[in-house]
């Protein structure tokens, strides 16, 4: 944001955006490269949500009340919410799975909230990440379906209630979509985020023109309304499809 | 994420010479394995967290919250019930005693009638035998009284033989008297 003013300050009544130099990721410590090991914003952000998952779900929970207090209740809200959604879409069978796909769901909401806090990095807003987070959900999910079905998984894509004719066309169809859910699953998380923290970036570089900066102002208001709802249900869409991904795995046979 | 301009050969092929993006910071491959170190890094330190100590956690005491609730739900059921056998006692002790008072009034009022009959009965005898007392001495006294006439007719009758000059045995008049007395 710096240098957005600078540059604008620069350069006279000239409009310069730079919406994406919020992602830009930075040494924390000195001016270096980045390495794999350095110590950068992203480890800054990353720990401050561990941090954040430490305090609602130890500290806020460490009163143990019967009658919760407000930490507490938020974390038993969040234990709830995921453990009912897994408990829905995976059956019984799936509720040993919980403390991962609860483990997915804080990181990414609380992640998805931190970077909607001003001159915050947003780490969910990185390809990087994403991608991780779905080819870990991915890989584990049809290890995990070989694992427990073994070679029937492969029923997953032989569609036996279509006509003879139309399965093996199905089958590759079936495959296709089956091979792009990693693809899918980390793009819509982090092109969500980015496209919504972008677009409030391109409105507060037209707030410095006086004449239009009330209208700015109000659109930004508007898109941090909307991302505050964005950051919610893309940690909610990516949770509730790994557990379809996890039910497709437990129970292949459609 | 503000950032100082940095020198071009330090920033890499993501950041310019200003310090700004070139193209998507999200496609710059020489950030990309260290997001991913920390990232694991920190996807297993909050999995630990969490099935160690938060997950753990917030089930005991969901699950003790279930069971007080339980609990407190029977004990109202107990108390209710323990509430309605009480009242049934009430009730009960109520009725009792009202057929006591019932059953003590009717005895109170028999006692107090045969005593009343028995001292009416007492006072009726009573004034019977006033009554017949009290005959006998009015019989007793009008023999006496007719007694005495007998004797003062006799007196009268001698004094008058005497003031009349004649002697007259005492048993001469006695007799005529009572002659006369009878007839």
């Amino acid at each position: 944001m710096a240098t957005e003013t600078a540059a604008a300050e620069g350069e006279g009544s000239s409009l310069v955006f730079h919406p994406m130099d919020q992602f830009i990721v930075s040494p924390l410590f000195g001016d270096g490269p980045v390495g794999m090991f350095t110590i950068t914003n992203v480890t800054l952000w990353l720990a401050i949500t561990v941090l954040c998952v430490i305090g609602l779900l130890v500290l806020g929970t460490s009163a143990r009340a019967i009658i919760p207090s407000r930490a507490q209740s938020i974390a038993e809200l969040a234990y709830g919410f995921v453990y009912k959604m897994v408990e829905d879409v995976t059956g019984k069978e799936g509720v040993k799975y919980f403390p991962y796909i609860m483990t997915l769901f804080m990181f990414i909401v609380l992640a998805n909230f931190l970077g909607l806090i001003p001159m915050a990095f947003t780490t969910t807003s990185h390809f990087a990440v994403t991608v991780v987070l779905a080819l870990a959900v991915f890989i584990s999910v049809t290890v995990l379906g070989f694992v427990k079905n073994g070679m029937s998984f492969l029923g997953l894509f032989w569609v036996s209630s279509a006509p003879l004719a139309l399965r093996p066309i199905l089958a590759v169809i079936e495959l296709i979509s089956y091979f792009v859910r990693p693809v899918s699953h980390s793009i819509r998380l982090a092109g969500n985020l980015m496209a919504g923290h972008a677009v409030i970036k391109v409105f507060a570089g037209f707030a410095a023109i006086a004449a239009v900066s009330p209208i700015a102002v109000l659109a930004i208001t508007a898109m941090y309304g909307l991302e505050i709802l964005v950051s919610f249900i893309q940690a909610y869409v990516f949770t509730i499809l790994t557990c379809v991904y996890l039910k497709d795995a437990l129970h292949p046979h459609h | 994420m503000a950032t100082e301009p940095i020198a071009e050969e330090i920033a890499g092929a993501c950041v310019g010479p200003d310090g700004s993006a070139i193209g998507m910071p999200q496609l710059c491959g020489d950030w990309v394995w260290n997001q991913v170190f920390w990232l694991v890094l920190t996807l297993v330190v909050i999995y630990f967290i969490l099935s160690r100590v938060a997950l753990p956690r917030i089930a005991a005491v969901l699950a003790e919250r279930q069971g007080t609730i339980t609990n407190d739900l029977t004990k109202a059921e107990d108390l209710k019930k323990q509430a309605a056998e009480a009242e049934d006692a009430y009730e009960k002790a109520l009725a009792d005693a009202r057929s006591e008072a019932q059953k003590i009034a009717d005895e109170t009022r028999d006692e107090i009638k045969a005593q009343v009959a028995d001292a009416q009965a007492k006072a009726d005898a009573e004034i019977a035998a006033k009554t017949a007392e009290s005959e006998k001495e009015i019989a007793a006294i009008r023999d006496s009284a007719l007694a005495n006439v007998e004797a003062v007719a006799k007196d009268t009758t001698a004094a008058l033989v005497a003031a009349l000059g004649a002697s007259a045995d005492q048993g001469e008049i006695d007799s005529a008297v009572d002659q006369r007395l009878k007839g």
